[in-house]
């Protein structure tokens, strides 16, 4: 009894999350754009996050740099490092780790706004005053998000291959021996799954926060148990979606 | 289309929920310049009564009309049509915290944008004119007390021009003058032809801005009448509501 009322509630969960995402993102075409709400949420959660994947960059590609010294060392290929550090972050950890570090930092805030929204009555004012709540609050978040996270994973994945350059140079690799291994790794796919996962990723953080962010009740603890719920979630859906586009995107290889 | 023109009407309305009646086979006329208030106790659903006229909540069953027309299982596009013709003052306000006093209260006219910035900023100085907060204009709801955040509400309420206010325990926390002011308001309001429904179980506030006043005990109307009616009235409930003796039978089912 209890696992058929908990598998009803996941589907039921599915399929609400599933049409909510269908209607903002058919409003990302429609008019009013609420573009000032947007430019607020591409600020606070897009600009906002850029530390901690600047960072998260960084020293995921001096770690990864270092790993991959030390086996290929034996091998004399220490001069591939540059293409194993490029093919591991651009087409897996870049996208992943940027988006999980995003999804704790900016899926739990949309909740937590929204979800405080809801539980102090503010969506159904906004109902009664004749606003389209989807338009106004679903709609500019995940603008946001489908153009920042591809941004930051860009820039999460420079700065990983700068943070290995820096090991492997100390390993008396020059820049040129590090780029031209790039060149031998990465195939143009590898760049289209690096852009592509970052931009499902941040669909998905944007709309498992608001998600569940307008379905909070209960008051001050409903809001953090809706927060934590959301960055479980969407840290679930970001590694097992991960999985399904490398796949698919092997298939097209 | 059922039911006649100027008035709001529900008609066997049913509410429930996981299983818990809210409402059953609930019946309630509001006509243009008849005030009324919904008295019961704490969780009898009085609040529901409103959000489902609001359609902010679906009933499982029964019907319900503005101005004649039926809005029961209305898309949400023309729901936000009829909802023009109301406006709710909710309990805690529900003031939109990210926004100013003057930006609340003129909400509904920027979202329309049929008005210049100049007409908006008119109306909305006039509304709080009206309820004697203008020099809070530009301040944000967190800097207001409570019964400021209660007047902006009903000036907020107001801008849009609405046949009928609703309001949910609008003197709930307040102190004597608060309540005071909030009263006069709503007589104001009546007098210049507004049509008030509201909800609370405060006595006093009940009689000095109704007409006629429904009550409602576990989920069913269990009385419809005047204040002298209800005075005079036999119904056990009634009575303990207005001199309360046994509180026996409000025991919440």
């Amino acid at each position: 009894m209890i696992v058929d009322r908990m598998a009803l509630t996941f589907f039921a969960d599915v399929q609400a999350w599933c049409a909510l995402a269908g209607r903002a993102l058919i409003r990302i075409f429609r008019k009013p754009g609420y573009y000032r709400d947007f430019a607020v949420q591409f600020d606070r959660l897009g600009f906002g996050s850029l530390f901690i994947c600047l960072l998260t960059g960084l020293f995921t590609g001096m770690v990864m740099a270092l790993q991959f010294i030390i086996q290929l060392k034996p091998f004399a290929a220490t001069s591939y490092v540059g293409g194993m550090v490029a093919v591991t972050m651009i087409k897996e950890l870049g996208p992943v780790l940027a988006s999980l570090m995003v999804a704790g930092r900016v899926g739990s805030a949309i909740t937590a706004e929204l979800g405080t929204m809801m539980v102090t009555e503010q969506v159904d004012a906004m109902r009664v005053e004749g606003t389209d709540i989807i338009q106004r609050l679903v709609t500019p978040r995940l603008k946001a998000m489908l153009l920042a996270m591809p941004m930051l994973t860009l820039l999460t994945d420079v700065l990983s291959l700068l943070g290995g350059y820096i090991i492997a140079a100390g390993y008396g690799i020059n820049p040129t021996m590090y780029l031209s291994a790039f060149t031998q790794f990465m195939v143009p796919l590898d760049y289209v799954e690096g852009i592509v996962k970052p931009l499902v990723f941040g669909g998905l953080i944007a709309m498992t926060g608001c998600y569940v962010g307008l379905s909070t009740g209960g008051g001050a603890e409903g809001v953090g148990n809706a927060a934590k719920k959301a960055v479980v979630a969407s840290s679930i859906m970001i590694l097992m979606c991960d999985f399904f586009i490398a796949k698919l995107i092997v298939v097209f290889r | 289309m059922s039911g006649e023109g100027r008035c709001i009407r529900m008609e066997k309305v049913c509410y429930t929920v996981g299983g818990r009646a809210i409402l059953t086979d609930f019946d309630l006329l509001l006509e243009q310049g008849v005030n009324r208030t919904i008295l019961g106790v704490s969780g009898a659903g009085k609040t529901t009564i409103l959000k489902l006229i609001l359609g902010l909540l679906e009933p499982q069953a029964g019907s319900i009309s503005i101005n004649g027309l039926t809005i029961t299982g209305l898309k949400e596009a023309r729901y936000r049509e009829q909802r023009k013709k109301i406006a709710i003052v909710f309990q805690g306000g529900a003031l939109f915290d990210s926004m100013t006093v003057g930006e609340n209260v003129g909400y509904r006219l920027f979202e329309e944008g049929r008005l210049s910035e100049a007409e908006v900023e008119d109306i909305v100085r006039e509304k709080l004119r009206f309820v004697g907060v203008e020099p809070a204009l530009d301040l944000y709801p967190a800097e207001l007390s409570g019964g400021m955040k209660k007047r902006v509400a009903i000036a907020r309420a107001l801008a849009a021009d609405p046949d009928y206010i609703f309001f949910d325990e609008p003197t709930t926390g307040l102190d004597p003058i608060g309540v005071y002011n909030i009263v006069s308001l709503m007589q104001r309001l009546q007098a210049e032809g507004k049509t008030t429904l509201m909800v609370t179980h405060d006595l006093p506030t009940a009689f000095a801005t109704s007409q006629r006043f429904t009550f409602l005990h576990q989920s069913r109307l269990v009385f419809e009448g005047t204040e002298a009616e209800m005075r005079a009235s036999s119904i056990p409930e009634v009575q303990q509501f207005l001199e309360p003796t046994d509180s026996s039978l409000f025991v919440h089912q």
